[in-house]
């Protein structure tokens, strides 16, 4: 992986906030510069969220190779060139937060805290996963760490995460619901119905919008009539704002803000978080719907380069210690590849096991 | 000395009861609140109990089952109302792709303790959008209990089991029932006089014919039995209340004491509830039976608005009756 700078690229226009300018429709989209400038976080700080998302990043490359080997089977939707987003969004959580991600979750379930063994585990199919072998690479849950899926119908998982937002408001607690998806769920209806929901009841409710400009092979402006996700959303009276999804810093301040708002009591918030997803849609993806040269431009944004850039510019990481920082993750991935292969397989008898609660398992 | 009440009051009763028990359960739905319920059934629980436990949603069935699932997710016991069972496939993605597969798809971690409560059948000119039964949709899916209260008892007393059980439950309430009356035993507000919501009931006994019937359509049997019985053919009526997960005992052991089965539903005929019921026997009291086993179904076409037409699309009791008869080889 290459730590150098991209400092070479030509500044883009500010970074828009909330609603606003519309990009003017021009055949070659515009991307803006990669992200740049100082970090203003205590360095241990820093170095724990390149790790998250180093951690991220060297356990999907794993994943990849072990699907080319057939070892994880299925679908596998990898996150890679997106984890600013989950990296910065967890941080910024609380522990007792409600989550609800999509079939797109390795990076938010690893960074919320459920164990890298268990998730590797769960793409063998084998009995110490996250999900007992029963969900896969796209249902991956962990009840101890409030984390709710791994939904895998786009834009389902938004309702729950309107429920779980009211219960919350219901029993008078401080916890947020919080919800991933794609901008491909906004042309759902369930979007819809739950940020009216969200709104007309006020709950404490954050909508993580992960705008990667591909709903699979659909670009967003062939899919909306408006493609401006936070005017659209200022329909339902929710402030919306836009972030760029590629800079961790940006995500982790944008988020700590609107979670601290949610959390006094401000109703829902909508937050665009705009990136861009490096490898194909699934594994079964021949990427006809975008060019090369688009994916190579957003790699110049490459969420951990440019923060590893930044952070060696005020001298608060060198090569030695982002390499010993990668070693370390991919150790971690090393470890939770042998623990799956080690891990055993549900005995077929138990098949029909957790399909309703046994008495005094609720 | 007991007292008569409805099935819509005893339904009333049963919501008041459970969200003075437990301050968990809300009730969430389509003018449930302002409104009093679509059917009345929900009429004073917000003046009693709040707009916040009492609460009415926007026309998104998609989005407040959805909210249901979640909010049962996060410690609450909600009862959300679905108009009727055809607005629910709205809501069907929410119902059958998340509430019942989540327990199983986590491997076991989340439970989601959610009672649908809807409207279900024909009878009242509502025509084909507002008159369908899909049910037996519902009991195909694994994940699901399914429950059919057909008497003014079991209205009173299938919720709190039904909000007692962790999984998802479907309440279906037969539009047809409301005004039902029948007098209840003084205990009926008990908690241990509380019913199960796994078997099937035996509603009246016999030993020529076993009747084997749910919801709206146990009325019309019990009537058709009363009709044989005048004909010298005793016939035992089987109510199955619960129609996921099916009670076989109860309706083997009628059928291989009667020997002859007729299944009546006022689902559709093709691939439905009665197509299944017929199969288990088939598959386990086939020996026992003295001719094949038969059915009345609803017309396989979408009920029609005209009152005459509505009647003959779906079961009567001089079907029923005519069906019988041809069990036992005489004339209809």
């Amino acid at each position: 992986m290459s730590t150098g700078s991209s400092d070479g690229a030509q500044r883009g226009p500010a970074q828009r906030e909330g609603p606003g300018v519309r990009a003017a429709a021009t055949e070659k989209p515009h991307i803006p510069a990669p992200p740049s400038g100082p970090v203003g976080w205590e360095r241990g700080f820093s170095i724990g969220m390149l790790h998250d998302m180093l951690r991220v990043r060297r356990m999907e490359e794993k994943c990849a190779e072990l699907y080319g080997q057939q070892k994880i089977r299925g679908f596998l939707h990898l996150y890679i060139g997106q984890e600013a987003v989950a990296a910065g969004a967890m941080r910024a959580l609380a522990p007792d937060d409600e989550l609800v991600a999509t079939y797109r979750e390795h990076g938010h379930a690893l960074l919320r805290g459920v164990g890298m063994r268990a998730i590797m585990a769960e793409m063998y199919g084998k009995r110490e996963g996250c999900s007992r072998g029963r969900g896969g690479s796209m249902h991956l849950f962990d009840k101890t760490r409030h984390f709710y899926g791994g939904q895998g119908i786009v834009g389902a998982g938004i309702p729950l995460a309107v429920g779980l937002a009211l219960a919350s408001k219901m029993q008078r607690s401080t916890r947020l619901g919080a919800c991933f998806f794609g901008e491909g769920a906004v042309a759902e209806g369930a979007f819809h119905e739950s940020l009216n929901l969200a709104a007309l009841w006020q709950l404490p409710l954050l909508f993580f919008c992960e705008n990667n400009l591909y709903a699979m092979g659909t670009a967003l402006k062939r899919s909306e009539s408006q493609p401006d996700l936070c005017r659209k959303v200022g329909a339902y009276a929710i402030p919306a704002l836009s972030v760029d999804g590629m800079d961790v810093v940006a995500v982790y301040e944008a988020v700590t803000a609107a979670a601290a708002r949610v959390r006094g009591g401000s109703g829902p918030i909508f937050l665009e978080l705009r990136t861009y997803r490096f490898r194909a849609h699934s594994m079964f993806d021949a990427e006809l719907y975008r060019a090369k040269n688009e994916v190579d431009a957003w790699k110049l944004r490459g969420p951990i380069h440019t923060f590893s850039a930044r952070l060696k510019q005020q001298g608060d990481l060198d090569e030695q210690a982002f390499q010993e920082l990668d070693a370390k993750a991919q150790a971690e991935v090393a470890d939770a590849v042998a623990f799956a292969e080690a891990g055993t397989l549900e005995p077929v008898q138990d098949l029909l096991r957790d399909l309703l609660t046994a008495p005094g398992d609720a | 000395m007991g007292r008569t009440i409805s099935y819509r009051q005893a339904l009333q009763e049963a919501l008041r009861e459970a969200m003075l028990a437990d301050s968990r359960v809300f009730l969430m739905g389509e003018d449930v609140g302002c409104y009093g319920g679509t059917y009345a059934v929900s009429k004073g629980l917000l003046e009693e109990f709040g707009a916040d436990r009492v609460r009415d949603t926007p026309l998104s069935e998609l989005g407040f089952v959805g909210a249901g699932i979640g909010a049962a997710l996060g410690g609450m016991r909600p009862i959300v109302e679905i108009m009727t069972v055809n607005f629910s496939l709205l809501a069907l993605d929410q119902i059958v792709n998340t509430a019942a597969l989540l327990r199983h798809m986590s491997g076991g971690q989340f439970s989601v303790p959610l009672v649908i409560r809807m409207a279900t059948g024909a009878g009242r000119q509502l025509a084909a959008q507002h008159s369908h039964s899909f049910e037996g949709w519902y009991a195909h899916i694994p994940g699901l209990r399914v429950l059919a209260p057909a008497t003014v008892a079991d209205a009173r007393r299938m919720l709190a089991p039904a909000l007692a059980d962790p999984d998802p439950v479907l309440f279906f309430e037969h539009a047809q029932l409301y005004n039902m009356e029948a007098e209840l035993p003084d205990d009926d507000g008990d908690p241990q006089g509380s019913v199960d919501i796994c078997s099937a009931e035996v509603r009246r006994v016999g030993t020529d014919l076993s009747l084997i019937t749910y919801g709206g359509s146990l009325p019309k049997a019990l009537q058709a039995a009363r009709e044989l019985g005048a004909e010298g053919i005793a016939a035992e009526v089987i109510d199955l209340r619960v129609l996921r997960p099916l009670d076989d005992a109860t309706v083997m052991a009628s059928v291989r004491k009667c020997r002859r089965a007729l299944v009546v539903d006022e689902g559709w005929r093709s691939v439905g509830i009665a197509a299944e019921i017929m199969a288990r026997i088939v598959e386990q009291a086939f020996f026992e039976l003295d001719a094949p086993p038969a059915r009345v179904c609803s017309q396989e076409v979408p009920v029609p608005y005209a009152r005459h037409l509505e009647e003959a699309a779906l079961p009567q009791p001089a079907d029923i009756v005519a069906a019988a008869r041809a069990l036992f080889g005489k004339a209809t």
